[in-house]
């Protein structure tokens, strides 16, 4: 479903993603772990046409997202690291919305925008404006709007970013369900092992733009001689702290703050 | 097109929903209306140019019509920062139909607000000389807000983040509207300030606008339209090129 090869991404000199290789199948649940500025959101960028390839081959559903952009957007549905949505409109407007920027048939968008609100327990608020939801309750929305085309492929990247337990016990299940019911193959990115660990099948570990392992959970641990994927994540990467806000893509970010290069 | 509708809409929605938005974006013209108009009624008169409140009022329409479309056009700025951009950016949908529908609406926010307005202007006690006109007035005030609608996108897809607005206030915005002619006539200025308000879009706007209000002309308005046509079909194409270059 997703295939990658020596996919590279530079910012001017620095190498934010060298020449990463990966594979998912069709209704696999697929997690991407690493620390902070490892260049996990700059791949999924460029699955999801949203960055240029600098150099290296892609392929999403046996389309090439340099090319066919349209086509493979069609396909897939993402849910950003921060958040996407109007604040100032209701869920159902935000929903509305997606559909027609998605070419969701009326009638469908309707049937479906419905369905999908009720699964994720938003339904009785569809007409509340979304700046007055709850952090969970517009992670919830996000996933029901990223889903209203039905894609094939769900992007998450780092859903569960500031939620409580809870919601993120419900998310995870319902993430889950959908995989196992409609078969939508799931790219996921997060820093919660437990997370990976439960629901992913398989998990590529991502440092300084390599991967640096990639197996099941249990080949992960195998491979490092550890008992828990913390253990192993912590064996592969390192202990060094990363800080976040001064990684170089920051840094290029801030260079070119104000006039676009 | 549905895209293009879709956006569109978004902006009315915001606009109607942003109500105490929509009071305080009143103040500034009522402010230059009330102080301007009254305050220099007087000297005008005695300079034998008729009533200031007559010759400023379409200025502080356009001037309305000028803030609103450039900050509808800058608020993608906003939308970066709040994230809604990327969920636009990402959909299967040629970059130009979103700043389209991005633009129109943000064009017909303004020219609603301009309308506000002038509304407020016929309370101040403000007359359309000709009421036949106004139709020729509207369509003034719809390219004067597509200019700068499409000005302000190209100003907003080309900032990274909200730190450059203040400059686009002062260095943008403020000589466009204080260069145009909105709040003193045109003939008789010294040759350096001539030309440079020749160079300002605002002041065929105001031109056109002043020229189907109270009937008084200094470009005369074919010229005004011609202009005003031309600049919104540049900043509209040259706001889509910046806009199709964005990534987040």
């Amino acid at each position: 479903m997703i295939r990658a090869e020596n996919l590279t991404r530079k910012f001017g000199d620095f190498i934010a993603v060298d020449a990463v290789c990966f594979e998912v199948g069709a209704g696999e649940i697929f997690a991407f772990l690493g620390p902070n500025g490892a260049g996990k959101t700059t791949t999924i960028k460029m699955l999801t046409t949203l960055l240029a390839v600098t150099s290296g081959k892609l392929e999403i559903d046996g389309l090439d997202p340099t090319r066919h952009k349209n086509e493979v957007r069609r396909r897939f549905g993402i849910v950003f690291q921060d958040p996407s949505l109007d604040q100032e409109l209701t869920a159902w407007e935000n929903m509305e919305l997606h559909g027609a920027l998605y070419h969701v048939p009326r009638k469908l968008r309707r049937e479906r925008s419905e369905a999908l609100l009720t699964t994720f327990g938003l339904w009785d608020r569809k007409d509340g404006r979304v700046r007055e939801f709850s952090g969970g309750m517009r992670r919830r929305l996000e996933i029901a709007r990223g889903l209203l085309h039905t894609p094939r492929i769900l992007f998450l990247d780092e859903p569960t970013l500031g939620l409580d337990p809870q919601s993120r016990n419900q998310l995870w299940t319902h993430v889950k369900e959908l995989n196992r019911k409609e078969g939508v193959t799931v790219f996921l990115t997060t820093h919660y092992m437990d997370e990976a660990d439960r629901a992913a099948s398989r998990i590529a570990i991502i440092d300084h733009g390599k991967i640096v392992a990639l197996g099941t959970s249990q080949e992960l641990k195998d491979k490092t001689r550890t008992a828990t994927l913390e253990d192993a994540f912590l064996a592969l990467t390192g202990t060094a702290l990363r800080d976040e806000s001064a990684s170089p893509v920051d840094r290029m970010r801030n260079v070119a703050r104000m006039w676009r290069r | 097109m549905s895209a293009i509708y879709i956006l569109w809409l978004r902006e009315l929605r915001r606009y109607t929903r942003s109500r105490v938005q929509i009071i305080a974006s009143l103040g500034q013209p009522v402010l230059y209306l009330v102080a301007l108009g009254f305050g220099m009624g007087a000297v005008y008169r005695q300079a034998g140019r008729g009533s200031y409140l007559q010759f400023v009022a379409p200025g502080v329409i356009a001037m309305t019509v000028l803030f609103s479309a450039t900050f509808s056009g800058i608020a993608l700025l906003w939308d970066r920062q709040f994230g809604f951009l990327k969920e636009t950016l990402v959909a299967p949908v040629p970059r130009v139909f979103i700043m389209l529908g991005r633009t129109c609406g943000a064009a017909t926010v303004a020219l609603l607000q301009g309308a506000l307005v002038a509304v407020v202007c016929v309370i101040a006690g403000f007359r359309p000389s000709n009421l036949a006109l106004l139709p020729e007035g509207l369509a003034f005030l719809a390219l004067i807000a597509l200019v700068f609608a499409g000005l302000g996108t190209t100003v907003g897809s080309s900032l990274k983040d909200m730190q450059g607005f203040q400059m686009v206030m002062n260095f943008l915005v403020m000589p466009l509207f204080f260069l145009s002619g909105a709040l003193y006539p045109l003939d008789h200025l010294p040759s350096v300030l001539a030309a440079v308000t020749r160079m300002d879009p605002l002041s065929y706007g105001v031109d056109g606008l002043r020229s189907a209000l109270i009937g008084q002309t200094h470009f005369g308005p074919a010229l005004d339209a011609t202009v005003l046509i031309i600049l919104a079909a540049a900043f509209v194409c040259l706001g889509a090129w910046r806009f199709s270059r964005i990534e987040v």
